[in-house]
């Protein structure tokens, strides 16, 4: 048991040799006075009631605060790369810190990818100070600030303008814990230009068997007539936990898509933020989270129609086997004046096992009166009746039961659109029904 | 019964009717006729107050009274009716209650005690019968998943418990098939009589073949261009309405 | 704008419960100690049981803090400025109807309650609380005969201390929350209606609760017992007089019902809400909760909750009993600056249990207007089922709705199903019924009332009529 406040003290003034006046000195500045005021979330805070993570931060950890020479071979590396990423711009980070020698750039005409105290410091101030760190206006919480103070070695990635990327642009995360338990705070600030189009994919490893905990923030800037794709796997061993943020801040007429893939990990929160930050606005929020085991899934997010004539539509689908919870809270906020918002959203469960736990929170606030808003979740166990169906017609349960499920996730897989993604999963998905 | 002298409307800034001038009397039929965007909605919703639409110009009277003063629950009072191209869903509403609710608004309207539970009962009883009208769709909430053909003759129906001087159909016909046409033009044949007038806003001259009309308006670009006897609406069938065009710009 | 205020005129002088009653009253101190604990427990010549379960949940109180979760803002309660104890004075304490002071007779009258037993045309049995006290119960001798006990707290506690000491705070516990807490140490009076073995009351029993003297607190605490096999339908109304400073309301409902009991419980709640301007108003913090304790019980909650400045309330129902079912109906009306967070929690624990929550909110003014559910499916609780609708219909721009349910499910049969929907009134439906001959404000009541028509229906007969004519008030001028 330690007293993680002193403990990240003493990391934190570690790191103060930096420039304290500088733009980001001081946003890490006030965000670690931010975490020793609201320290770790317990379960009495309304948007962590359900996940404890309290536990995860009771440990003791390596935390890696800045490039350290590379430990880890091509060979692991190789291993671990997605599908399809002999087409795709590579980027690594490694116990949270950016890896530039390990990272492949193949789009450099439509890519920039610099350390945020670059872009900080330069043409890409404005973009900065506008918008690092706005996911704590949304995220109120020790762990979101705990990353925000320690994003010394943070990448920005801009998308240039009018520039449709034409490789997609895969990010891991990679723990090494093979000396330990490992924390690691990866942060990404991403901008996505004017009309200029991007797909991302985003995956977490560990190497080694010691426990690693990762808290991740990626924060998009999408602008006018933009198209952003955003894909989340998740499919970490028993060994690895993370609390993984996502905030999409849409700041002109944009699209965004993103989907969550949740498969495995001990305690896995997700937080999924898109901001309508502009009229006319589209955004797609798709999840699947299937869980076994004794692992914790926790969705949260948060849709927030600051503008009016956006549309949203959310989908978020759950499978919940052995001792596992999954919570889903589902957030759409509807601001004075953006009047003619449509947002729709539905989260559907089903409990495979007697010990599996669903809880649910989908939630509206609305303050303008020209909207068409719903919600609604269903939590019940697979369709007897469907299952009878397949049976009859000489299906053994298990297969019938292994179809049902894949039908039910496809309706998220499909909106996978990168081809080897999609594959992908789709084969971690059926490895999975194998039961 | 009706007049209407260069009346000038149109919306958000934007002109559509360019001076109308028609008149309709007692007993009468007319039918308005006219390619998509000439203005045919636009005076059915004007003619009922709907405010969206800013009048410019020009008087409309209904047996002298000035129909642009009022409002749109005053003008039903005075006797008009305005079927609706899209008949509007109030759930939870039952239809019996919204036509008991008009029904006793209007007579409050013209001084007239309101109906009883009893009275309402029987007269309901009888345009049930003469509108061929389910009794089930009454108990059900207003146009709440009905069909389009179903939207249509409850709308009629409400006119037959209305008994309005003058009833206006807009497009009443459209997504219609010719069964449920014929239904609709039915029900408004048999509530005509000498008192009443009937106006029929209409794209094609298909439901003119069951309300068959005295006079025939071409509307277009905002202004009655022609105006004839019923033959009028099938040389517009079968020509289409490009020769009208093409008229009006020989005439120029 | 001055058609608007005009209107507005209207929605005012049309709460028109807002008369106050002059009569002397009989009152406590102001502020809260031991010894006005005390005060009150002697004032009711409680026994010693009594008194102490009353300081216990005092000193726990103490020692507990004024929830902050709900989605409403009001400037902090001194609690140490309510009077806890008021009653109006009667010079002889009546023995019968006949007797109660012809002034409070009238006030009740004025509220449209008759106090006297035979101009009656609808069998309601009534019990009329006035601030603290109950101050009569009609058809009590009728209701005697089939063994029904109807009547008022006080009385109960002196005549029935059984029924009292084996049932009271076993469904709310007085360490429950902080209202209910300081419910159990103040409460003044309440209603008591017991219902025996296989009898179905052949009557509607009925509370109306009135506040009547300024700066006084209302405290009321109700017990109804279903056993084995009975029936009863409950009403409860409740109104206040019009007055600049809040004043709070802080009552506790508990519900019990045995094996094949059915209760019904329905309110049709109008305290003062405040000005426009959102001056006044009762401050309505009230915990209500069933139990479903034996097999094949049913609770049922219906509200209409139209007035309060503030509305804190969530009626609950533990279904404990297998094949138990519970039933939350609302709707929850807010105008001008009032603000409600309400809803319910069904606790599913037995087997097959259902619960069904249809719960409608109208928002108009700048009010906010919040449903917050729990859903709760126990790990045991093999088969429950449950269905939640919840719609908002806003009315306005400058008004807020809110949904917070929460689901919590840990059993692999359970059916959970929640929707809820957000929409207004739109300009074309007015339109339409203007069109008809239909003007503006009957249109929006015709609206409402559709919108509002599924929880209507469970009403009794005499209580819907009369709740179809508080939503129109209402909502009066708040469209077009």
């Amino acid at each position: 048991m330690i007293n993680s406040v002193e403990y990240f003290k003493e990391k934190f003034d570690l790191l103060q040799h930096a420039n304290k006046d500088s733009l980001l000195g001081s946003v890490h500045q006030q965000a670690f006075n931010a975490f020793r005021t609201m320290g770790i979330p317990s379960v009495k805070h309304e948007e962590w009631k359900y996940t404890r993570v309290g536990s995860l931060f009771n440990k003791e950890y390596n935390v890696v605060l800045e490039q350290k020479p590379n430990t880890i071979s091509e060979k692991e590396i190789n291993a671990v790369r997605l599908p399809g990423h002999e087409e795709a711009n590579e980027l690594f980070f490694i116990n949270g810190i950016f890896s530039f020698g390990l990272s492949k750039i193949l789009s450099s005409k439509q890519l920039v990818v610099i350390s945020l105290k670059e872009a900080a410091a330069g043409e890409y101030n404005d973009v900065v100070s506008k918008n690092f760190n706005h996911s704590s206006n949304y995220l109120k919480d020790g762990v979101n600030a705990l990353n925000a103070a320690f994003a010394q070695e943070a990448v920005f990635i801009h998308i240039k303008k009018g520039q449709i990327t034409e490789h997609p642009v895969y990010i891991y995360n990679i723990t090494d814990t093979r000396s330990g338990n490992t924390f690691s705070q990866p942060r990404s600030l991403i901008h996505v230009a004017e009309n200029a189009q991007v797909q991302m994919v985003e995956t977490y490893i560990a190497l080694g068997h010691s426990q690693d905990f990762t808290s991740q923030v990626t924060e998009i800037i999408v602008e006018k007539d933009a198209h952003v794709e955003y894909y989340k796997i998740q499919h970490e061993g028993r060994d690895s936990s993370m609390v993984s943020t996502t905030h999409l801040r849409q700041v002109g007429k944009s699209y965004t898509h993103t989907v969550t893939v949740s498969l495995d990990g001990d305690i896995v929160r997700n937080n999924l933020n898109v901001v309508l930050d502009a009229e006319h606005c589209e955004a797609h929020l798709y999840g699947l989270y299937f869980q076994k085991g004794s692992s914790h899934i926790d969705n949260h997010t948060v849709v927030d129609n600051v503008k009016p004539n956006c549309f949203s539509n959310e989908l978020y689908k759950g499978i919940i086997d052995g001792d596992a919870t999954g919570v889903f809270n589902g957030k759409i906020f509807v601001q004075p004046h953006a009047q003619k918002t449509n947002a729709y959203q539905s989260n559907k469960n089903i409990l495979l096992s007697d010990s599996a736990t669903v809880n649910t929170k989908p939630q509206l606030e609305i303050f303008a009166d020209d909207v068409k808003c719903s919600h609604g979740c269903t939590i019940g166990r697979l369709d007897e009746e469907g299952l009878f169906y397949l049976q009859s017609r000489g299906i053994s349960e298990k297969t019938a039961m292994a179809l049902l499920l894949h039908a039910f996730s496809d309706d998220i897989l499909s909106n996978i659109k990168l081809p080897a993604i999609k594959n992908y999963v789709d084969e971690l998905i059926e490895k999975r029904l194998e039961m | 019964m009706l007049s209407i002298q260069n009346l000038h409307a149109g919306i958000e800034e934007k002109k559509i009717l360019k001076g109308i001038n028609l008149e309709i009397k007692a007993g009468e039929v007319h039918a308005i006729m006219g390619p998509n965007g000439s203005g045919k909605s636009t005076l059915a919703s004007v003619l009922a107050g709907r405010k969206e639409y800013e009048v410019l110009e020009g008087s409309v009277t209904l047996d002298g009274k000035n129909l642009l003063e009022l409002s749109p629950e005053e003008r039903a009072g005075e006797g008009l009716f305005l079927a609706f191209q899209y008949p509007i869903e109030i759930p939870g509403l039952t239809t019996t209650n919204f036509i008991k609710t008009a029904v006793n608004e209007v007579r409050k309207y013209r001084g007239e005690e309101p109906l009883d539970a009893v009275a309402f009962l029987k007269m309901m009883k009888e345009k049930m019968a003469l509108m061929e009208i389910d009794q089930r769709l009454l108990s059900r909430s207003l146009n709440e998943g009905f069909s389009g053909g179903e939207k249509k003759r409850n709308e009629i129906f409400q006119m037959a418990m209305l008994q309005p001087k003058l009833a206006i159909l807009d497009e009443t016909d459209s997504g219609l098939d010719i069964d449920a046409i014929r239904i609709v033009a039915n029900g408004v044949n048999k509530l005509r009589n000498k008192d009443n007038a009937v106006l029929v806003v209409t794209h094609y001259q298909r439901l003119l073949d069951y309300i068959v009309p005295d006079f025939v308006h071409v509307l277009y670009n905002g202004r009655i261009v022609k105006s004839g006897p019923k033959e009028l609406a099938l040389e517009l069938e079968e020509r289409g309405y490009d020769f009208i065009k093409n008229e009006l710009k020989e005439a120029v | 704008m001055n058609e608007m205020s005009a209107i507005e005129k209207t929605v005012l002088n049309d709460y028109k419960y807002g008369f106050v009653t002059n009569i002397e009253a009989d009152e406590a101190p102001k502020g809260l100690t031991e010894d006005i604990v005390r005060f009150i427990s002697s004032k009711k010549n409680e026994p010693e049981w009594m008194l102490e379960w009353r300081l216990k949940a005092y000193r726990h109180w103490l020692k507990m803090e004024e929830p902050k979760w709900a989605n409403i803002k009001y400037p902090p309660i001194n609690y140490q400025d309510i009077i806890y104890y008021s009653a109006p004075k009667q010079k002889i304490k009546p023995k019968s109807l006949d007797e109660i002071d012809p002034e409070l007779r009238r006030t009740f009258e004025k509220l449209g309650i008759s106090l006297d037993e035979q101009k009656r045309l609808t069998g309601v049995a009534v019990d009329a609380v006035i601030d603290s006290v109950s101050i009569g119960t009609t058809f009590k001798e009728q209701l005697a005969e089939l063994g029904i006990i109807f009547c008022s707290m006080s009385e109960a506690i002196q005549e029935h201390p059984e029924l009292i000491k084996k049932f009271l705070g076993t469904v709310v516990p007085i360490t429950d929350n902080y209202f209910s807490a300081l419910n159990a140490a103040v409460f003044s009076d309440g209603s008591f209606c017991y219902i025996p073995k296989g009898v179905r009351c052949p009557m509607e029993l009925s509370t109306y609760f009135r506040i009547n003297a300024e700066n006084t607190g209302q405290f009321e605490r109700t017990l109804i017992v279903a056993e084995e096999g009975s029936y009863v339908s409950y009403l409860e109304g409740c109104t206040a007089p019009m007055r600049d400073k809040n004043q709070l309301h802080a009552a506790v409902v508990e519900l019990i019902a045995a094996e094949n009991a059915e209760i019904k419980y329905s309110t049709v709640q109008n305290w003062y809400p405040g000005d426009k301007d959102g001056k006044g108003g009762i401050y309505n913090f009230v915990t209500k909760r069933g139990i479903c304790q034996g097999n094949n019980s049913k609770i049922s909650w219906t509200q209409v909750e139209t007035g309060s400045a503030v509305t804190w309330k969530y009626p609950s129902v533990i279904l404990k009993g297998d094949n138990s079912t519970g039933e939350f109906y609302s709707i929850a009306v807010t105008n001008h600056h009032q603000q409600a967070d309400t809803g319910t929690k069904m606790m599913h624990i037995g087997k097959n249990t259902k619960s069904r929550i249809v719960s409608k909110g109208i928002s108009a003014g700048v009010s906010n207007n919040s449903y917050r559910g729990l859903v709760h499916v126990n790990k045991k609780a093999e088969n429950a089922r449950n269905f939640s609708q919840c719609d908002s219909l806003l009315l306005g721009d400058k008004c807020g709705a809110h949904t917070f349910p929460y689901i919590e499910v840990k059993n692999n049969s359970a059916i959970v199903e929640h929707e809820a929907t957000t929409s207004k009134i739109g300009e074309d439906q007015i339109f339409y019924c203007n069109q008809r001959g239909i003007d503006t404000e009957t249109a929006v009541a015709l609206i409402i009332n559709g919108f509002a028509r599924e929880v209507m229906n469970q009403l009794p007969m005499e209580f819907a009529v009369e709740a179809q004519k508080l939503l129109a008030v209402s909502l009066e001028g708040s469209v077009g």
